[in-house]
């Protein structure tokens, strides 16, 4: 797993107090991990301070599940 | 209309003095000080080090990590409190109609440690506005009644008091008013706060207001002492279940108390020195009186707001003799301020159950760290100076004062049929 992929899911354990088991690529914040639109809000505010990147709303509203979070990520981190 | 009897029959307290309610009046009765060094953050340049926190407190002992994370300490301390009263009281057995029970609470600040935090977070960043999608949620008072009735989905009335020190006496009455007028059968009700932050602190030490003992701060909080030099900060809360006398009998449900009466009045005067001739105390004790229909002489115990205020705790005192006169040497007066510290919206609270406690056990809680007489004082009045008094107790009051020159006053009784 890349090192992205390691933050991006240390962040949604720590965020989202969820097991690591719990958080597949396939895993979706809202259905499978117990999230509501406002942890959603702070998961990506996370990631854009983490990775130093801005994510512009109609982006972020398709970074639904870990593994979307996870390529869009490795995409546009600097 | 004729207006409905409102009983007390679920208690939950949080305190610097004891964690349940039952801890509470064991640390009440034995005279035990909450008051420490601050261990929150780093007072060493603060002119007041020390206060009454609510000790060994750990969220994660009460909350799984991410709901605790998602509330202020204050609601965090309200939550505890209701739980305790809502068990107490049974109110989530079946029967209860949940529609009918509401949530009127009391926070004299709310979340200041959250709108601390985030604006120092901001202040330190490149004007890039990062806040946190939940620090409005958490900081805004009414998050602990909203948080109380999520957890326990109690859809009837549902709001805060914000009157500084008198918040939670203030949401006693209105939950009392509540029952009273038959807009809900259950409230719960209390008050919580957490205020031991920089900010709180620095606040309360640029008025003037809080004592700077802090070679003794176990002796710091000393109402109606000659040496009094200012009130100690105390952080916690109290949950009382409120509820209609009829529902309550039909149910089974243990009645600690009867609320009869509460009054409200403002000084109208400054907006943090209190009227050195008590008029707006006066009144307030006069309206509460009235409401609840009974004679002066019928009050046994006044849990005053008694800070250890050099001008509060007098002006509280001339106002007592001028309501009650003769009866005002019969009475027992203390200030649990002396052992708790000052737990500004939440001090209604967790007086109000200092008062039924005293009712229960017969016995008056004191006013600790007496060491020498104020000559401005009447010394016949008896002050349970100390230790804990034997007292039958019928009826008790509770008086609470806030910034803002908000006063109000509760009257419970022993429960007759």
């Amino acid at each position: 797993m890349s090192e992205i992929a390691e933050k991006v899911k240390a962040i949604i354990i720590d965020k989202l107090g969820v097991e690591a088991s719990e958080v597949t690529p396939e895993a979706s914040f809202t259905n499978d991990l117990g999230a509501d639109s406002l942890d959603t809000v702070e998961l990506i505010m996370e990631f854009e301070k983490e990775f130093n990147v801005s994510i512009p709303d109609d982006q972020a509203e398709n970074i639904g599940t870990v593994g979307q979070a996870i390529s869009y990520l490795e995409e546009h981190a600097k | 209309m004729s207006l409905r009897r409102v009983v007390v029959t679920g208690l939950g307290a949080l305190t610097p003095v004891g964690k349940t309610a039952p801890a509470y009046w064991e640390g009440l009765v034995a005279g035990r000080s909450g008051a420490a060094p601050i261990t929150r953050f780093d007072a060493g340049k603060f002119k007041t080090r020390f206060a009454c926190e609510v000790k060994d407190y750990n969220p994660d002992d009460y909350f799984d990590r991410k709901e605790g994370r998602k509330m202020d300490i204050f609601t965090q301390f309200g939550l505890i409190a209701a739980n305790e009263a809502i068990e107490d009281a049974r109110l989530n057995e079946e029967g209860i109609d949940k529609d009918r029970v509401g949530v009127i609470w009391g926070s004299g600040i709310g979340g200041l440690t959250s709108l601390q935090a985030e604006c120092i977070a901001f202040a330190n960043g490149d004007g890039t506005p990062r806040f946190n999608p939940f620090f409005i949620p958490k900081m805004i008072a009414d998050s602990s009644s909203g948080n109380i009735s999520i957890r326990h989905k109690f859809r009837g009335p549902n709001f805060v008091t914000t009157s500084a020190c008198a918040s939670s006496s203030d949401s006693i009455i209105s939950a009392f008013n509540y029952i009273r007028l038959n807009m809900a059968d259950v409230i719960v009700t209390g008050g919580s706060e957490a205020a031991i932050t920089e900010s709180g602190v620095g606040g309360f030490n640029a008025l003037k207001a809080m004592s700077e003992r802090n070679d003794a701060p176990e002796q710091a909080s000393r109402p109606y002492d000659k040496e009094r030099d200012g009130f100690v900060l105390g952080e916690g809360a109290a949950a009382l279940v409120l509820e209609e006398y009829e529902h309550a009998k039909a149910r089974g449900a243990k009645i600690y108390a009867e609320l009869i009466g509460g009054g409200m009045s403002a000084d109208a005067y400054h907006i943090t020195a209190p009227d050195p001739e008590g008029n707006g105390v006066v009144l307030v004790m006069q309206n509460a009186l009235r409401d609840a229909g009974i004679k002066p002489e019928e009050v046994d115990y006044i849990n005053t707001h008694g800070t250890s205020t050099p001008l509060g705790d007098g002006a509280e005192v001339k106002a007592i003799q001028k309501v009650f006169g003769e009866h005002a040497y019969d009475l027992n007066i203390s200030s649990t301020k002396s052992m708790t510290g000052h737990l500004l919206g939440a001090a209604g609270a967790i007086e109000a159950v200092a008062c039924i406690m005293a009712m229960q056990h017969d016995m008056v809680p004191p006013t600790i760290n007496h060491f020498t007489d104020d000559p401005e004082l009447d010394p016949k009045l008896n002050f349970t100076f100390n230790e804990a008094q034997r007292r039958e107790v019928n009826i008790a009051m509770s008086n609470t004062f806030g910034f803002g020159g908000h006063n109000t006053s509760v009257i419970f009784r022993k429960v007759s049929e």
